[in-house]
C-alpha cells in the first residue's frame, strides 16, 4: 500500500500574484497528486482571486494534478450561501464541502467532505457516503485510534480517507474576525489586514510563550503538525491521501521530502532532519495523533 | 403573538427542581459522561436521577430535554447509543443532538422521538438547518449566537422548524462544535469528551507581587493584578500578546455574558419559539434568579405589559454583559 500527497487550500490571504506563482510551481515542480483550490476562510477575500481560478486550474491540470474545489467553512451571509450552493451544484470539478450548508446541493453526485466538517465516527461517515461523499479529510484533532476505525469503515464501503500531515492545525473558526479585532476594526471594515501575515499572526501568552496563530476568523496552532513519523502507520491503516497545508515555507521542498519518505527512499530520522533543516519558525507537533495535548511532539 | 418556551439549565436534580419551580417550560440536562457538552465533575444525572426528575417535571407540566450534544468518536458510539436508549425508555421529551451519526441513530431507531439540533451543530444558514430537518426530522434548531434579530426574522421564514436562541449566560466566541482549543492545550477534546477548560488542567499561580496567573495545560491564559478578581482560564476569554498590539489584549473576547432581557419583546416578535438560558454548571441561586426574571419578562411581553427589568449583572461572567451579535453586525 502507498499514499498520495495532496495540497490543501491556501487558507491565508496571499496576494493573487503570489498565489498564481505558487500554483505554477506546484504544477510544474511538485510531487503533489491532488490540489485543493478555493477560499475556505473568508468570503470577502474571494474577489481577489476568483478571476484567476480558471487559469490556475488549467495550469495545474496541464501539470498532471487533480484539482478539487474547496468550499467556504463558515456560511452565514446571502453571498456566502450563494457561493457554496453554486459550488456544490457544479459538476465540472470534484468539490470539497466544508460546511453542512453544501450537503443538500452536493447530494446525489460524488463529492468530498473537508476537515472542517465533523466526521468523528463511522455512522456519520456512512450517512454522508450514502448521500454521495466519496472522500473524507478527517478533522485534525482525531487521535490514532479514531482514524484507524474510520479508515477501516471507509475501506468497507470503498470511500477514501485523507489526513493532514503537515502545517498549522485549524483549531477553531468564528463569526468574528480576530485579525480585524487585533487592528481595532470589525469584519465589515477590516481593510484586509490579514494580508500582512502569510502564515497567520502569532499570539503569544502574556509571559511570551508562542501559543496560537490568527488567520481572519480562524484560529490555528502556533506549532506545525508534522506526522512524518506516523506515515507508515497511516498508510498501513488504509489512509491513502496525506495532506500538506500551504505555508510560506518552501512547499516544493517539503513535498519532495515527504514524497521521498513515502516512496521508501528516506527513513524517518532523515526525513525529520530534512524538515528541521528548513528552519520553519515554529516547532512541530503531533500530539493530537498520540492522544495527548495537540501542541506536544512525541518522537519514536 | 406566539408564546415562547423558557428552556432552563439543570446541572443537578436539585437545579432541575429549582428551575421547574421557578417557571421553566422545559429543562435540559445530560448524563455523567462524555455524551454531553458539560461533562464536568459533580454535574449531571444518573439514569435513576433522570427518571425521578422527569417524573417531577412532568407533574409540573414541564418538559425534559436530554443533551446528547457531543461528537462520538469512532469506536465509542455505543456510549451515545446507550444514552439514547435510556433517554427514550425514561420518556424524555426531546434529544438535543449535534452529531450526524447520533441524529441518524435516533431518527432510524426511535422514530417517535423528537429531535432538537444543538448549537454545537453550528447550523448558521437555512440550507444547513434544512439538511438536518430533511435528513433526520429535526423539529427545532438552537441557533448559534452570531445573528442579528433582523437576520433571525428572515431565517425563520426560510426553515421548516422552530428556532431556539440563547438569551442569557456565558458564551464561547468560536463556532460551537468546531473548537479544538482546549484539546490543543490539554489531552481532552471539547467535541469528544464534552469539556472546555477541564478543571484538572487549570492552575492559579500567585507571584510574589500578588499577581495571579491563570493557566490551562501550562499555557498562561491571563494574569490579574492583586486588585482584580482572577477569572477561570478559558482560552477564548484570555489576554495575549500580538505583534500589532503594545499590551496584552483580549484577542477573542472579554469575559462577558450575553443578556437579552431587554430584547424579549423583539425576540418574540421575530418568531423565536424558545428562549434558552445557559448555565448547567451554575448554582441553584443563579438558576432561580435568572429563570424567575425571564419568566416574568416573557409573561409581561405576552400580556402586552412593560416588564420591570432587574439587574442581572452580578450573575454574569466577569460582571459584564452584552447583547452580542443580536444587536449589531459590528460584533463580527
Amino acid at each position: 500500500m502507498t499514499a498520495k500527497l495532496t495540497l490543501g487550500p491556501i487558507i491565508f490571504h496571499w496576494d493573487a500574484a503570489v498565489k498564481r506563482d505558487f500554483y505554477a510551481r506546484i504544477a510544474d515542480e511538485s510531487a503533489i497528486d491532488t490540489v485543493y483550490l478555493g477560499e475556505v476562510i473568508c468570503s470577502k477575500r474571494t474577489p481577489y482571486f476568483d478571476k484567476h481560478i480558471p487559469d490556475v486550474i488549467e495550469r495545474l491540470e496541464r501539470g498532471g494534478k487533480r484539482v478539487v474545489l474547496s468550499s467556504l467553512c463558515e456560511v452565514v451571509l446571502p453571498r456566502e450561501r450563494r457561493m457554496i450552493s453554486e459550488l456544490c451544484q457544479s459538476e465540472s470539478h470534484a468539490v470539497e464541502v466544508n460546511n453542512v450548508a453544501g450537503l443538500i446541493d452536493a447530494a446525489g453526485h460524488p463529492h468530498r467532505i473537508g476537515p472542517l466538517m465533523n466526521v468523528y465516527n463511522e455512522e456519520t461517515l456512512r450517512i454522508l457516503a450514502s448521500d454521495g461523499a466519496t472522500h473524507f479529510t478527517l478533522p485534525t484533532e482525531l487521535p490514532r485510534y479514531v482514524v484507524a476505525y474510520l479508515a477501516s469503515a471507509a475501506a468497507a464501503i470503498d470511500v477514501a480517507v485523507e489526513v493532514q500531515i503537515f502545517g498549522r492545525a485549524s483549531l477553531a473558526v468564528s463569526a468574528r474576525c480576530y485579525h480585524a479585532r487585533a487592528h481595532g476594526r470589525t469584519k465589515d471594515n477590516c481593510q484586509f489586514v490579514c494580508e500582512s501575515d502569510p502564515d497567520g499572526m502569532v499570539l503569544k501568552t502574556i509571559d511570551g510563550r508562542d501559543f496560537l496563530a490568527i488567520n481572519g476568523i480562524q484560529t490555528l496552532s502556533h506549532s506545525y503538525v508534522n506526522l512524518c513519523g506516523e506515515i507508515d502507520d497511516l498508510i498501513a491503516m488504509g489512509v491513502g491521501h496525506l495532506r500538506l497545508m500551504p505555508h510560506s515555507a518552501d512547499m516544493i521542498a517539503i513535498a519532495a521530502i515527504f514524497a521521498d519518505h513515502i516512496a521508501g527512499r528516506v527513513d524517518v530520522p532523515e526525513t525529520r532532519a530534512r524538515l528541521d533543516d528548513l528552519a520553519i519558525p515554529a516547532p512541530f507537533s503531533n500530539g493530537f495523533w498520540h492522544g495527548v495535548a495537540g501542541h506536544q511532539l512525541h518522537l519514536g | 403573538m406566539n408564546r415562547p418556551e423558557l428552556i432552563c439549565p439543570a446541572g443537578t436534580p436539585a437545579a432541575l427542581r429549582t428551575a421547574v419551580d421557578a417557571g421553566a417550560d422545559a429543562v435540559y440536562c445530560g448524563f455523567q459522561n462524555a455524551t454531553n457538552a458539560r461533562n464536568f465533575p459533580g454535574l449531571n444525572f444518573t439514569p435513576d436521577e433522570l427518571a425521578a426528575s422527569i417524573d417531577y417535571a412532568h407533574r409540573a407540566g414541564a418538559k425534559v430535554l436530554l443533551a446528547l450534544n457531543t461528537f462520538s468518536p469512532a469506536g465509542k458510539f455505543a456510549l451515545w447509543a446507550d444514552a439514547v436508549a435510556i433517554g427514550a425508555r425514561l420518556g424524555v421529551d426531546a434529544f438535543i443532538v449535534a452529531d450526524i451519526g447520533v441524529a441518524d441513530h435516533i431518527a432510524r431507531n426511535y422514530p417517535g422521538c423528537r429531535l432538537h439540533l444543538s448549537v454545537q451543530a453550528a447550523a448558521s444558514s437555512p440550507e444547513a438547518i434544512r439538511y438536518y430537518c430533511e435528513r433526520f426530522g429535526v423539529k427545532r434548531v438552537v441557533l448559534p449566537r452570531i445573528l442579528t434579530i433582523p437576520e433571525i426574522r428572515t431565517l425563520a421564514a426560510e426553515i421548516p422548524c422552530e428556532i431556539e436562541t440563547f438569551v442569557f449566560g456565558n458564551h464561547g466566541l468560536m463556532v460551537e462544535g468546531r473548537c479544538s482549543l482546549t484539546h490543543y492545550a490539554t489531552a481532552l477534546s471539547t467535541n469528544m469528551d464534552g469539556v472546555c477548560s477541564p478543571a484538572g488542567d487549570v492552575h492559579y499561580d500567585k507571584a510574589a507581587d500578588g499577581c495571579v496567573a491563570t493557566r490551562l495545560g501550562g499555557f498562561t491564559i491571563d494574569r490579574f493584578s492583586p486588585c482584580e478578581q482572577a477569572g477561570y482560564p478559558t482560552i477564548c476569554k484570555g489576554r495575549y500578546r500580538a505583534p500589532v498590539r503594545d499590551k496584552p489584549y483580549y484577542a477573542f473576547e472579554e469575559p462577558v455574558s450575553i443578556n437579552l432581557l431587554a430584547m424579549v419583546p423583539q425576540l418574540i416578535e421575530a418568531g423565536i419559539a424558545a428562549f434558552k438560558i445557559e448555565g448547567r454548571q451554575r448554582s441553584r441561586a443563579y438558576v432561580r434568579t435568572v429563570v424567575t426574571t425571564f419568566r416574568a419578562a416573557i409573561d409581561a411581553a405576552c400580556a402586552g405589559e412593560v416588564a420591570d427589568l432587574p439587574d442581572l449583572t452580578a450573575l454574569t461572567e466577569g460582571q459584564k454583559q452584552t447583547k452580542g451579535a443580536f444587536e449589531t453586525k459590528k460584533w463580527r
